[in-house]
């Protein structure tokens, strides 16, 4: 595909673009709707600027594979669907312990188990946050646009690389099939894997700076020659079962996001400085509660809606200061409440939910309904 | 005895905090020597070698031996090894793994990384058992065995690792054991050199999770065994159908060197108009 500017893209095809801009050139999957055509389109255009594509025989070889190419110095990223995405897991949590960048896209389709390919979900919220087992780190984005597709994947590729750790892209199946007109962006800003500061007898890959400094990941075959594991590890790479080193080494993945929350969390907010209401929303849904506010506010009624982008860590203290204006939150999305039951947690406010699982959008209207209600 | 030390000293980690998690009379340990003899005698710089290892037993050589070293998850090893391989094919990536791990809960992995034929050497340690769990049966553990899972004996018909890898496109396949431990040596070194996906299935001697319930005796008696039932390929095929009894073949069963994954890929991006 040539460079395009003003085009029109499926979400899908955005986020495989915007990876290709972040300089991701390893990319290893398995089939499954509604994100193979992620795999498609990159199994065109990578070959072309000398990175490989290649199909995997499951999704757990697929994630594996990244973490590979990851360590060998490669941005690398695989994309799939909610039976992937639980066959991830295990090693979604060894890129977490073991600190490897890389990037996961999870195209929710309708679930639990093969669900519904077809139709759309927002049920992977939790998942995404708490799939793999053990105290981990998670970071995860929430696309609300074709453009958000690209810009978001650009923005995964970079917080993975500058903490370390793995990012999920977490879309709903409308947000990746769904095309809209965008311009491409000219420049976005692009994170790199730093150089190492110091020899290889130096070299600690796990060591725990005061002050939060990431180590860099040097790819192997430059002379650094270090142990990976996803056993707890000492500052070396090396397992251990030392009380304090252990403590160590799991604090230090978990703080190294804790203590970045302000460099992490994006959110967007609108109509909301004179709100009464503010309705939480993501993913496609938010486009819906949008037009649900604007309905609202030409009622007279003062509706605002916040729309995390970061969907973990979760944006509490932004809802913390809402909670402390507004008088009710409300929270469409499709499932029974995954996010509606943060927002409980971060505000001491009414909070009410608008839930959808049957893989159809959730309406303005639909959403609309309930502002009246909570307004009587 | 100097020049054994030399190369102990050469590959195995100072900062790492020895001893070992292996159990005395263990035949990993062997199978680690014959791994280190291979890499010296083909001069390869330590920089230039990634050695991956799932989980097991087996899968602990990884933390010891001075090399870029990745310590996966179970039964995964082989996949994340083709990560590695093909973002640097500069590198030699080597491949450790237990007879559970490749064959079990990896067996879907083996089999499809002989049919893609990346250039990476499998050595698969099969000691009939899951060593680290406390001795379960395995898909190797030979009929009416026993074991930790199966008291009774075990009544699963074994894989032939050889001719399984064989049957899947491995593109080098040969069998060692710990008995002949100077022959693992040429076979290791052979699977390196070879292009295309390498399979060494070393025989060792898991004495404390095997060989304490199905063989009399201790470490010494199960390498006697193996000194008894491990035939040359050649030698081998001259016995009748239906004798062979407990008798395995050794040595080189497939050497096919033919071009991989990574020599094909190569002309993809040419075909996609892209730089190699
Ligand atoms: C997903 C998963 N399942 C189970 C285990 C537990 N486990 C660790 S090692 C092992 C078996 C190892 O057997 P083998 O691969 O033959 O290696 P050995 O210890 O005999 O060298 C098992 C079942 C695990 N670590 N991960
Ligand atoms: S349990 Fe068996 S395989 Fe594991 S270290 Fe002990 S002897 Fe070796
Ligand atoms: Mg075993």
């Amino acid at each position: 595909m040539k460079k395009r500017n003003d085009v029109l893209l499926q979400g899908n095809e955005a986020c495989a673009l915007g990876a290709l801009a972040a300089g991701m050139r390893f990319y290893a999957g398995y089939p499954i709707t509604p994100s193979t055509e992620i795999a498609e389109l990159l199994s065109i255009e990578l070959p072309k600027v000398g990175g490989i594509f290649i199909q995997m025989e499951d999704e757990i070889a697929s994630i594996a594979a990244i973490i590979g190419a990851s360590l060998a110095g490669a941005k690398s990223m695989t994309a799939t669907s909610g039976p992937g995405f639980s066959l991830m897991q295990e090693n979604l949590g060894f890129a977490a312990m073991a600190e490897v960048p890389c990037v996961v896209v999870n195209v929710m389709r309708g679930g639990p188990s093969t669900g519904m390919p077809t139709r759309a979900s927002q049920g992977d919220v939790m998942q995404s946050r708490w799939g793999t087992h053990g105290d981990h780190p998670a970071i995860v984005l929430s696309p609300g646009s074709v453009l958000e597709c690209y810009t978001l994947t650009v923005h995964a590729f970079n917080l993975s690389e500058k903490y370390r750790t793995p990012v999920i892209v977490l879309m709903d199946g409308i947000m990746g099939h769904m095309s809209e007109n965008i311009k491409i962006p000219e420049k976005l800003e692009i994170i790199n894997r730093p150089k190492p500061t110091v020899p290889p007898i130096w070299y600690r890959p796990y060591d725990d700076i005061p002050g939060g400094e990431i180590v860099p990941l040097v790819p192997f075959g430059e002379g650094y020659r270090y142990h990976v594991t996803g056993l707890v590890h000492d500052a070396l790479g090396f397992p251990t079962l030392v009380p304090d080193e252990v403590n160590a080494c799991l604090k230090k993945i978990i703080y190294k996001i804790k203590n970045n929350l302000h460099d992490i969390i994006r959110i967007e907010k609108y109509l909301l400085d004179d709100a009464d209401i503010c309705i939480v929303a993501y993913g496609s849904v938010a486009r819906s509660a949008r037009e649900a506010v604007n309905m609202a506010r030409q009622e007279g009624i003062k509706a605002g809606m916040l729309r995390p982008i970061t969907l973990w860590p979760f944006p509490r203290f932004n809802l913390e200061d809402i909670g402390r204006k507004v008088k009710v939150f409300v929270v469409p999305e499709m499932n029974y409440g995954q996010v509606y039951g943060e927002v409980l947690k971060a505000c001491h406010k009414k909070v009410v939910r608008v839930t959808r699982v049957d893989g159809e959008l959730i309406t303005p209207d639909e959403i609309m309904k309930k502002i009246k209600e909570v307004t009587i | 005895m100097m020049r054994t030390s030399e190369t102990v000293y050469k590959y195995l980690r100072p900062n790492k905090k020895f001893p070992h998690v292996w159990c005395p009379g263990c035949g990993i340990g062997i199978v680690m020597g014959a791994l280190v003899r291979a890499i010296d005698k083909k001069g390869l710089s330590k920089d230039d070698i990634v050695l991956v290892s799932g989980i097991g037993c087996s899968g602990r050589m990884s933390t010891y031996l001075d090399f870029n070293t990745l310590h996966t998850t179970h039964g995964r090893a082989l996949a994340f090894a083709a990560g590695i391989k093909l973002a640097r094919p500069e590198l030699t990536v080597i491949v450790v793994m237990g007879d559970g791990d490749a064959t079990a809960i990896g067996g879907n992995h083996l089999i499809h990384a002989c049919r893609r034929n990346i250039d990476i050497t499998a050595l698969i340690i099969n000691n009939n058992i899951y060593g680290m769990t406390g001795g379960q049966y395995s898909p190797t553990t030979p009929m009416d065995k026993k074991a930790s899972t199966a008291q009774y004996g075990n009544i699963e018909k074994p894989f032939d690792i050889c001719k399984l890898v064989e049957a899947c496109g491995a593109s080098f396949v040969a069998r060692g054991t710990t008995y002949r431990a100077n022959m693992l040596d040429p076979l290791i070194e052979k699977a390196i050199s070879r292009r295309g996906f390498s399979v060494v299935e070393a025989m060792a001697q898991c004495p404390v999770q095997y060989g304490r319930r199905n063989i009399q005796g201790g470490p010494v008696d199960m390498l006697q065994w193996y000194r008894d039932h491990a035939v040359p390929v050649a030698a081998f095929k001259e016995i009748p159908p239906g004798e062979a009894g407990e008798r395995f073949p050794i040595g080189v069963m497939v050497d096919l060197d033919e071009p991989g994954y990574i020599d094909r890929y190569k002309e993809i991006i040419k075909k996609a108009g892209g730089e190699v």
